[in-house]
């Protein structure tokens, strides 16, 4: 879809194609640290923990590349028509991956303190919310490569299985907790955490929005089967029978 | 059924009028260059007090369309125009419509600057002789008031006198909207009219484009995409003599519907 | 390449120093023609050439009024004839002409009455003018002066009128102005300079024209206002002296050279003033 042909200008081109690439490796940086933080709760490695938590600095200064890249490009370049709608949904799409980031690093974060708790049942749990939402951020990054925006609405049609996981999860952990108080605070680490992921997941809708608007041009309003379950994301249990 | 989707839309932006009124109507529109066919079937609304900027490829008859509408073309014989162009309920194509007053009504300002080899004072008062025999005192009312609406007043009124080559490029260019508004007409037509202008004499008269909308039906040829979306309300892209799509700017410029558009805005033509 | 280079700086280096070499020729002559006629015309100089009339052979009467009063009648009828003809065809075939079948007949046909010998335009008035009428006239002399002058006029009015932005006039008529008002009060005040230059040019052309002038207004001993009759003119005089074996003639010759130089400077430069007040004001 859209237009091949190649700008008169073929230097803009290059730099439109290097936007693109600079946010596909950040995106694929992101998605490897969220599977990296996983692999740290289930291994119990204080020491692999933080080295994700430095790594999250790479996918920073990508972000910061990726902001000056597009500055440049609406000074110099003054795009128009899709080639705005990619250098603006090139922005947002990097602010949310680096929020992916963020979010691992959390997860990475909180798996010191969970490793000096008694090892949790959920904790396997939590690798099933992750691999859901590591699949989204591929696959909306695949669509953002290929400049598909099917692709984008499939994975934000999908977003309902991650948070229909993540309310599955958060009612074992309620349950465990309710069990055993002596295990509230592993659980509440491992609370947060499946939070952390459930938030990726959003941000990975997020991205898909960007790429269905760059592409058509047009908002993704379609009406969103929202998982019953989940409802406002951020207060969860509150809205529970 | 219509009537309760009516009352759900969203209430229109409040800075305009909602629905303006089409100053200018095109229908049918042929034009030839001799045997060469510069325009084919242009179909146009031009709405009142708004801004409409025609763009495309040079020879795409951006200027040409323009032309046809104060009949400019008619000082050269081999070029013709077929169809109609109505304005204010009159089809001025037709035989019979007066020129002059067609004129009188519609303005025109050029890509240079064209003032008229006499003073400041003069070249405004140029028009309003022409249509009118003012005694002395509302003559030099109505031109500065004129120089007042086209932002110039407040530089030339010490040297009225002087002769209208006499000011910088950005001044002549200003001049020449005092002589068209001086005629008090209902719209004016833009041929390019920055393109011989710096940046900063360029602004002031896209800044004094804005505010004449107020009072005016504006229409500007343009090469200047950023002008075009910077100063337009509705932006019509020709080419090959073909109205290939005419929208709100806002949408020309981030999503326009047609192939031809999106790759000429963009910068993929050719 | 090298080789295309060295050449095109050879033959720049040549013509940088033939160029100014031509213009010294050009100036050399200029020079003196000046002196030779200042170094004679100046001593030939004296009031009595304004007070006296051109004398008959054999007296030692000194003057040539009635030659100067005859052809500045003469250039001024030729100026009353010629100017509004040669200015209203030049706007003809600039503003509507154009590059018509016409037009382009019409400029032809003006080119070669441009470069037409001046005798053959005398001849001309003679036959349509003189003949007929039986006798020679100072009006026929300003005829044939006249069409001297229109063609020059003509052609630097087209011109200059061709080089008034289209702009100019597209936007008088975006006005509303009819084609007269456009012509009558833009184009040709745009215009204006090269307009009043053609014709300062045309006027310098005839003002030293002896051939027309032999077969029309011929000449006169005496003083006449009479335009109907022959009159005297500083070129036939100039000429009919410097032929004659008188010594006082010939001196006179040299003066009327002289002076006739003079007018010519004195119409450039007082051209150079009016033009160069025009443009600073504007």
């Amino acid at each position: 879809m859209g237009t091949n042909q190649e700008h008169t200008i073929r230097s803009y081109d290059t730099e439109l194609a290097r936007l693109t690439t600079e946010i596909v490796r950040m995106g694929e940086l992101a998605a490897a640290q969220l599977e990296a933080a996983i692999d740290v709760v289930e291994r119990r490695d204080e020491r692999a923990a933080m080295r994700v938590v430095e790594n999250d600095d790479a996918i920073d200064a990508l972000e910061h590349e990726t902001s000056h890249d597009v500055v440049r490009l609406l000074a110099l370049r003054a795009p128009m028509a899709r080639d705005l709608r990619e250098v603006f949904a090139a922005l947002r799409i990097a602010a949310d991956i680096e929020r992916i980031g963020d979010y691992a690093a959390n997860v990475a974060k909180r798996a010191i303190p969970l490793s000096m708790a008694a090892p949790v049942a959920p904790a396997r749990g939590l690798r099933r919310l992750s691999e859901l939402a590591t699949a989204a951020v591929r696959k909306v990054l695949d669509a953002y490569r290929s400049r598909d925006a099917q692709k984008a609405h499939e994975v934000w049609d999908e977003d309902v299985h991650l948070d229909e996981a993540y309310t599955g999860l958060f009612r074992e952990l309620l349950t465990y907790m309710m069990e055993d108080p002596r295990r509230i605070t592993a659980c509440t680490h491992l609370l947060f955490m499946a939070k952390n992921i459930e938030r990726i997941g959003d941000h990975a809708t997020n991205i898909a929005e960007n790429v269905w608007f760059a592409v058509t041009g047009e908002p993704l309003q379609a009406p969103r089967k929202k998982g019953d379950e989940t409802t406002e994301p951020v207060m969860p249990h509150l809205g529970k029978p | 059924m219509t009537s309760t989707n009516a009352s759900n839309q969203e209430l229109p932006p409040a800075a305009a009028p909602p629905v303006p009124a089409m100053r200018i109507r095109v229908r049918a529109l042929d034009f030839f260059y001799g045997t060469t066919r510069a325009l084919s079937n242009i179909n146009l609304d031009i709405p009142d007090q708004r801004i409409t900027a025609f763009i495309g490829p040079s020879g795409c008859g951006k200027s040409t369309l323009l032309r046809v509408f104060n009949r400019m073309y008619e000082l050269y014989p081999d070029q013709r125009a077929q169809g109609e162009v109505i304005v204010d309920g009159e089809n001025i194509l037709a035989p019979g419509s007066d020129v002059a007053l067609l004129r009188a009504k519609i303005g025109m300002v050029f890509q240079k600057p064209t003032p008229f080899p006499m003073s400041v004072f003069d070249n405004v008062a140029f028009g309003i002789r022409l249509y009118e025999r003012l005694p002395k005192a509302e003559l030099t009312d109505r031109v500065e008031n004129a120089l007042r609406r086209a932002a110039l007043w407040d530089e030339v009124k010490d040297k009225l006198a002087r002769s209208g080559l006499s000011l910088s490029g950005g001044q002549q260019q200003r001049l020449c909207i005092a002589r068209s508004i001086a005629v008090r007409p209902q719209v004016i037509l833009f041929d390019e009219p920055t393109s011989a202008l710096d940046p900063i004499s360029t602004a002031k008269i896209e800044e004094l484009m804005r505010e004449l909308t107020a009072d005016y039906t504006i229409a500007i040829v343009t090469h200047n995409m950023q002008q075009a979306a910077r100063v337009s309300d509705r932006v019509a892209f020709m080419y090959l003599g073909e109205l290939i799509e005419c929208g709100d700017t806002e949408k020309i410029f981030t999503n326009p519907d047609r192939k031809q558009t999106e790759d000429y805005i963009t910068g993929r033509f050719g | 390449m090298i080789g295309l280079y060295a050449r095109r700086k050879l033959v720049d280096r040549i013509s940088r120093v033939l160029m100014p070499f031509a213009a010294f020729i050009g100036l050399f002559f200029l020079a003196w023609i000046l002196w030779i006629s200042f170094s004679h015309g100046l001593s030939a100089l004296r009031w009595d050439l304004f007070v006296n009339d051109t004398p008959p052979p054999g007296t030692d009467s000194y003057g040539m009024r009635n030659a100067f009063v005859g052809s500045l009648i003469l250039i001024g009828m030729a100026m009353l004839l010629g100017i509004p003809v040669g200015l209203l065809a030049g706007t003809w075939l600039a503003e509507y002409g154009g590059q018509r079948r016409l037009a382009r007949g019409v400029r032809f046909l003006n080119d070669i009455m441009l470069s037409a010998p001046s005798i053959e335009i005398g001849l001309f008035a003679y036959a349509i003018l003189v003949d007929p009428l039986k006798h020679f006239s100072a009006i026929s002399g300003s005829v044939a002066l006249a069409m001297l002058m229109i063609p020059i006029v003509t052609r630097t009015t087209d011109e200059m009128l061709a080089l008034v932005h289209a702009d100019m006039r597209e936007s008088a008529v975006a006005l509303g102005a009819p084609m007269w008002k456009v012509i009558s009060k833009i184009t040709w005040k745009a215009a204006r300079n090269g307009i009043l230059t053609g014709i300062l040019i045309a006027l310098a052309r005839i003002s030293g024209e002896t051939a027309p002038l032999l077969f029309t207004a011929l000449n006169n001993q005496y003083f006449s206002l009479d335009p109907l009759r022959p009159m005297a003119n500083l070129p036939v005089v100039i000429f009919q002296f410097a032929m004659s074996p008188y010594a006082n003639w010939q001196k006179m010759a040299w003066a009327g050279v002289l002076i006739a130089i003079c007018f010519i400077l004195l119409l450039s430069i007082v051209s150079r003033l009016v033009l160069n007040r025009g443009t600073a004001k504007s």
